[in-house]
């Protein structure tokens, strides 16, 4: 068995394009040549929130025409006001650009987890558990400042109510996904600090050993909540 | 063609392992291996042993719901309101808790490690905890019969506004459960259909290919596909409905006067609830069927002694329909007042999805054609379920078309329809694969005798059952009715067929007892199976013990030559060749060398 197993999986002869998709498919024990069982589970279970999501905003697109009130000025409603000059989508943008940066910081901390650079990675993931905390704060203010000016998920003074309703439901399962990844990568963090994912430690409850393929699929997730994102943004903030 | 001597060395047909294999964890304690167990195989147990318990509670439903409609006016304590919440728990346990769970969470979790020799899932905690998120989410639902209000009423499809307004029954806990309960669900699902999507793509064994797999594996895989892309929708709506009924969000609920009085909804849409309700709910129609159709293939072509006809079409069948499933879904919804030309679409995409399905129906017939056949009890099944099966086909092309379908919408004859189709036809699987795998479970048979009065009385009392239906539905009987009442065009003697249905479906229930007594009585007095009772090919068959031990297989693992069908070849020395026995090369026709 394990005295027949290659020693190196980066060995394996892989062909390139079409044909390799089919030699792989039509091989045994992977579909997907390379790919460690978590990294192929993230992508499935990726999928999945895709579809998630994905209902979440036809859902919104359906109400909004379903409606009969007219729907808020949202350029307007998503304003801040700054030395006495109202400014759109000012607070939204800056948003934005923090959780886009994130992404950056993670894909920077994936390739130095493979460099197996340790203090690098965990610093890396930690500014972007920064970022991500600072995104799920921003939006808690803005939360406030709608709440403040009457917003409720059953009624606003702007317009239909089914924009506070699907404002608070869309906004906020996307704010849970962050805040999930956030504590994810607080304790990705401490586990590459402390050196597990190098002595490859058993994990606390699943008992699998560390490596750093975890920093990049805590990546992926990252990154598909970041995607999602632009998505809202452009859906509620521009439409 | 010349042949390279092997000897032992398995990589001349197989390639070498590209992993090391992962260690196994290994509980220290009794609680460790039976009750918060990371292996599969007593997850797959957990799963089928609650599934099977709750839809036991679903089983008792049904039969106070005939009872009401057989002999109405007679049991004082089936008011309208109880008959309302016992439909709708029955629809929703039997379809989900039950049928879902069972088919996936059971037979999945069981069979698909063994059948694609795996030593377990892939990630066995999160597997785990997929079992125990479900069994709290079947308590959730339970929990609603003990709240005040009871359990909700507003129908399986929990269609709004009526769902959302409080005059359903269970119209404050038990709506808010049942939502609840299946969001939990779903999330429990969702851990556990990863592990059997990410098992079959990535760690089956060395020379198991996917055009090896038995169809069991591949009709399993492709439904937790079909799950884990349908139920989101749920999901969602799930979630919709419980802000809908709790903050008084208007996402599902139009403007609307409820006695008199002008509620505070506005501007929803309650045709939305219905399209992401059965963007999920046709998807789930296959996530049952399609088990079925795999579980049914492996048990027709062990007990035929023949090669299942047409293996790759059979493959190929199971992804186009699991495909097309998705661009079907409102045919559910043809009365709902969405647009006709939508209802132009779905009816053609909908008679396109009977072509793979009846490709599949002729393979099976094929497969029997000129077999060996061995008539025990899982082949019984297995073929009661062709039948049922092409039953339910058929009135669902009557369903499909939406001029037909406008006059028999809500009538007996749907009801009679999906009965045949999603409930027997998987419920005869179901059975038949319990038969068939309980030998490898406990190492020991079912008993045939009681198995065989077990198959008559459940094939012959559903037909019983649910042919007489079919007429009531021309009649115009509308279903979910509490009770006829008097109308110009229902005659007095549909009475009398109602009643003959409630027998039937009481007979055919107490007979279940009986399969539940042979199921206990064998456990401990059975006759012992052996390794491979049934001389089937596939790996589960193959394991050094009986039950299988944790890790499934003994030292090493498995290694595969050939595909699962190798029934009746000719030339070879016993009427089966298991998947990893190596080619005899001074057999004729013996596998064929690695280049």
């Amino acid at each position: 068995m394990t005295n027949e197993a290659l020693t190196n999986p980066a060995s394996l002869p892989v062909e390139n394009g079409l044909k390799g998709v089919v030699s792989d498919w039509s091989s045994d024990q992977r579909a997907f040549k390379k790919v460690p069982w978590g990294k192929a589970m993230m992508w499935v279970f990726l999928l999945s929130d895709t579809f998630v999501f994905a209902s979440f905003l036809v859902s919104y697109m359906t109400v909004r025409i379903s409606t009969t009130v007219p729907w808020p000025n949202v350029s307007k409603v998503f304003s801040l006001t700054v030395g006495g000059q109202e400014v759109p989508l000012l607070l939204i943008a800056i948003m934005t650009f923090i959780l886009i940066s994130s992404s950056g910081t993670m894909a920077m901390a994936v390739k130095f987890g493979y460099q197996k650079d340790r203090r690098k990675t965990a610093l890396l993931i930690l500014a972007t558990a920064a970022f991500g905390a600072t995104f799920v704060g921003m939006q808690a203010f803005e939360w406030t400042k709608l709440i403040m000016e009457g917003v409720r998920p059953w009624g606003n003074p702007f317009g239909a109510p089914q924009f506070g309703s699907s404002f608070f439901m869309i906004t906020g399962f996307h704010g849970f996904h962050v805040s999930v990844g956030v504590v994810f990568l607080l304790i990705m963090a401490a586990k590459v600090w402390r050196g597990d994912l190098d002595r490859e430690t058993p994990g606390f409850l699943t008992g699998r050993r560390g490596n750093y393929e975890m920093v990049e699929i805590m990546g992926l997730y990252w990154h598909f909540v970041d995607l999602v994102w632009v998505f809202i943004f452009a859906f509620f903030y521009l439409w | 063609m010349t042949y390279v001597p092997i000897g032992h060395d398995a990589t001349v047909y197989a390639p070498p392992a590209e992993t090391p294999e992962p260690e196994l964890y290994h509980p220290k304690t009794f609680i460790g291996k039976y009750i918060w167990s990371q292996d599969a195989k007593v997850i797959a147990i957990q799963y089928s042993i609650t599934a099977i318990g709750v839809g036991l509670v679903a089983l008792v439903l049904s039969w106070l719901m005939r009872l009401q409609l057989g002999f109405p006016n007679t049991f004082s304590f089936i008011d309208p309101s109880a008959y309302l919440q016992m439909v709708s728990m029955h629809g929703m346990i039997m379809v989900i808790y039950l049928l879902t769970a069972l088919f996936l969470g059971g037979f999945g979790n069981y069979l698909i490690p063994l059948m694609v020799g795996a030593r377990d899932m892939v990630f066995p905690y999160l597997n785990m905890l997929s079992y125990w998120i479900y069994l709290f989410a079947v308590l959730l639902l339970l929990a609603s019969f003990f709240v005040p209000g009871g359990p909700t009423g507003a129908g399986w499809t929990m269609y709004p506004p009526q769902a959302i307004l409080t005059g359903a029954p269970g119209a404050g806990w038990g709506i808010i459960l049942m939502l609840v309960s299946l969001a939990f669900f779903i999330v429990g699902f969702t851990m556990g259909g990863l592990n059997y999507v990410v098992t079959v793509l990535q760690a089956r064994t060395r020379g198991m290919t996917l055009m090896r797999m038995p169809l069991t594996v591949w009709a399993i895989f492709t439904a937790t596909i079909l799950a884990l892309l349908a139920f989101p929708a749920l999901f969602v709506s799930a979630i919709m409905m419980t802000l809908d009924l709790t903050l008084g969000t208007s996402f599902f609920m139009p403007g609307i006067v409820s006695q008199g009085k002008q509620l505070g909804y506005g501007g929803g849409s309650p045709v939305l609830f219905q399209h992401l309700f059965w963007f999920f709910g046709h998807p789930e129609v296959y996530i049952v069927a399609l088990p079925a159709f795999g579980i049914v293939s492996d048990i027709l072509s062990v007990n035929a002694r023949k090669n299942i006809f047409g293996y790759r079409m059979m493959v190929w069948a199971i992804v186009g329909i699991g495909a097309l499933s998705f661009v079907v879904w409102a045919h559910h919804m043809y009365v709902s007042g969405m647009n006709p030309y939508f209802g132009f679409f779905f009816a053609t995409t909908t008679l396109i999805i009977a072509i793979p399905t009846a490709l599949k129906v002729y393979n099976w017939v094929l497969t029997l054609w000129q077999g060996n056949i061995r008539l025990n009890v899982p082949m019984l099944f297995a073929i009661g379920f062709i039948f049922t099966f092409i039953h339910g086909g058929l009135t669902g092309i009557f369903l499909g078309n939406v001029a037909v379908d406008l006059a028999l919408s809500d009538t007996m004859f749907v009801v009679a329809h999906f009965h045949m189709v999603m409930a027997i036809a998987p419920v005869l699987v179901v059975m038949g694969a319990i038969y068939h795998w309980y030998p490898k479970m406990t190492g020991r048979m079912l008993d045939d005798t009681l198995g065989k009065i077990h198959f008559w009385v459940t094939f012959l009392g559903s037909y019983a059952i649910y042919l007489p239906m079919h007429y009531l539905g021309f009649l115009g009987v509308p279903r979910r009715y509490y009770a006829m009442g008097d109308t110009y065009f229902v005659p007095d003697s549909a009475q009398s067929l109602n009643a003959s249905i409630t027998i039937a479906a009481l007979v055919v229930g107490v007979f279940q007892l009986l399969f539940l007594y042979n199921l206990v009585w064998s456990y401990f007095k059975g006759k012992p199976s052996g390794d491979n009772p049934w001389e089937a090919t596939t790996l589960e068959w193959q394991t050094a013990d009986t039950p299988p031990k944790h890790g499934n297989f003994g030292p090493e693992l498995p290694v595969v030559y050939r595909w699962a069908y190798d029934y009746s070849v000719p030339g070879a020395a016993k009427d089966f060749i298991p998947q990893n026995e190596p080619p005899d090369l001074s057999a004729a026709g013996a596998g064929v060398p690695r280049t």
